[in-house]
């Protein structure tokens, strides 16, 4: 598609969000909520979860407690009294053929997520937070030409947090960045994973596009099981530019329900799906409303933590951060405790900004490459500390502080006692740096000569050359002014 | 007012439900009469009335988070004729 088509047009988008809640157990029933791509199937399902007749739901008091850490999060309004309802529909991996969802009264309503995108500072509103149950699992059986479908149920039940946004969303960007920033808040809020891969966060995204500038909305589509960040983006990428090309054309756009393809990157219309529209919700006659009282919500509101955006912003301007450093460093909630637990016992002499490179420079490395997580390592933000204590102060030298770094990594010994065990410490006495500069430059005339010649880049080949003579050791400050100091006075 | 042939139809189709014509005549009456009577009782004036979403007395009883024994696979299994890889087995879905 031209450029010129692109800017021809905007993007509206409007995501719908489904994240499963960490609880025990699931939302109307006692089984264990388990990692449906790894327990073994079927396991985990009673008489409830499997729609067997003469049964009831009970509400899972915790699943509510983390549905009302999300809205109140995002700003939300909670509602007192919510209503659930049902939603039917037959597909083989909701046995009792409905869904107990909420419809007319939702959980929570009116919130909102502020996200950073290449036009700037963004406010997506959120419609409205509601709590309702997962759907179970199919597999597709493909033998000798004979076809089957497979049903597990341990996910059926499973607690589901649904949040609507409102069609505010104007690019791929906007929305990937809404995605991320609502799977930050739920991993800050410690209510899932945020394991895509597991899928515990899913999406469905609302597509239209307009003519720039224009205030109307277009038809839109609604594009369902987008799993991945990856696969959001390359569905809203397609939509967009196929709508283009229809509009171009002359044509009009269905308004439909389209699956995404993996295999041939593209939409494609899922038929059956629209008879399901007409979901009939009416209220769940097995449950009375939800009621939430205002002191319920308050010890809810009292327990939420600095949220990512906060943390963002207070790195930025209290430790006077980059917005990289910054962002990186909330991007998840263990390392950021892990900074500011580092900060807390360094000296004041060293700034925000040395741990921070520390943290996000050699730690990073060493975690990614031993692919492990900062919270489980044996570095001790109180031993960075001392690391980076020891280098400020000069007791060894910033490369040394590397390689110790690497040595506490794998070994959980502290920064000290390896410099004290590999004679590390770093060498500032003048006299024999003196020496060692005065040796190498006896050994290598030529050099020399060339930097009286007027070759003064020569100098830092044979600072090297004197830092290999100390072992890496000496004082590189100290090298410096010494080696300045002989060759000018040569 | 009676309801189309049509609709019945498309109520029909959404609980999978396949009827012949003089069924679908009958229930056509049958449904249509329902509406008629709520329509009737669209007459009363409830502006003041807050809608009833349960007619349960109260609201919802919570229950804490705690796992209790789930059945045993054969024994949620042994419900259906169809079954294969611990899991139960049917014709095939693609979406």
């Amino acid at each position: 598609m031209t450029e010129a088509i692109k800017t021809k047009y905007e993007t509206v988008i409007g995501l719908e969000v489904h994240a499963e809640m960490k609880t025990d157990s699931k939302m109307f029933c006692g089984c264990a909520v388990v990692d449906s791509t790894s327990a073994p199937p079927n396991t985990t399902v009673c008489p409830v979860c499997s729609g067997m007749p003469g049964t009831l739901p009970v509400v899972n008091r915790k699943a509510v407690e983390f549905g009302m850490k999300v809205a109140l999060a995002l700003g939300c309004t909670i509602n007192q009294t919510s209503i659930f309802a049902r939603k039917n529909y037959f597909y083989p991996d909701m046995p009792k053929g409905y869904q107990i969802s909420q419809y007319e009264l939702p959980l929570a309503e009116h919130g909102q997520i502020v996200i950073n995108t290449p036009r700037g500072e963004e406010t997506i509103r959120v419609t409205r937070v509601h709590l309702e149950e997962d759907a179970g699992k199919l597999t597709h059986i493909e033998n000798n030409g004979v076809s089957h479908s497979l049903v597990d149920l341990n996910r059926a039940g499973v607690p589901l947090l649904e949040i609507v946004s409102e069609p505010d969303i104007r690019s791929v960007e906007g929305a990937r960045a809404y995605g991320e920033a609502l799977r930050q808040i739920v991993r800050y809020l410690d209510v899932n994973s945020g394991d895509m891969e597991k899928g515990v966060i899913r999406f469905e995204a609302n597509i239209s596009i307009r003519p720039t500038g224009s205030e109307e909305f277009g038809t839109r589509v609604e594009v369902k099981n987008l799993n991945s960040f990856r696969t959001m983006e390359r569905a809203i990428e397609f939509e967009t530019e196929r709508q283009a090309r229809v509009l171009q054309a002359g044509g009009s756009i269905d308004q439909e329900t389209l699956g995404w393809n993996e295999a041939n990157s593209s939409t494609y219309s899922m038929r059956s799906k629209e008879d399901a529209h007409d979901y009939r919700y009416f209220p769940e006659p097995d449950l009375p409303p939800l009621v939430v009282d205002q002191a319920w919500i308050d010890v809810v509101r009292a327990s939420l933590p600095e949220l990512p955006r906060a943390r963002y912003l207070r790195f930025k301007e209290e430790y006077q951060l980059t917005d990289y450093a910054a962002s990186v460093l909330t991007a998840d909630r263990a390392t950021a405790d892990y900074f500011e637990a580092v900060l807390e016992h360094v000296p004041t002499s060293v700034s925000p900004k040395i741990v921070s490179n520390w943290v996000t420079g050699e730690l990073f490395a060493l975690i990614n490459q031993a692919g492990t997580g900062i919270e489980v390592i044996k570095v001790q933000p109180e031993a960075l500390a001392g690391l980076v204590r020891s280098v400020a102060e000069g007791q060894i030298n910033p490369n040394t502080g590397k390689t110790v770094l690497g040595e506490m990594f794998t070994s959980g010994r502290g920064a000290e006692e390896i410099v004290a065990a590999r004679g590390l410490k770093q060498v500032s006495d003048t006299d024999f740096i003196a020496r060692i500069v005065k040796d190498a430059l006896d050994e290598n005339p030529e050099e020399v000569a060339l930097y009286q010649a007027g070759k003064e880049s020569v100098a830092n080949w044979l600072f090297g050359q004197v830092m290999r003579k100390a072992k890496g050791k000496a004082n590189p400050q100290v090298v410096r002014a010494e080696l300045e100091k002989q060759l000018t006075k040569l | 007012m009676p309801l189309s042939i049509e609709e019945v139809q498309h109520i029909a189709a959404l609980a999978r439900l396949e009827l012949s014509e003089a069924e679908l005549a009958r229930y056509r009456g049958q449904l249509s009469a329902i509406l008629d009577h709520v329509a009737k009782l669209q007459e009363l004036d409830t502006a003041d009335i807050p809608p009833t979403a349960s007619v349960i007395e109260g609201q919802s009883p919570l229950r804490d988070d705690i796992v209790l024994p789930s059945l045993e696979t054969g024994r949620l299994l042994e419900n259906s004729k169809h079954t294969g890889q611990d899991q139960f087995k049917i014709p095939p879905v693609f979406e």
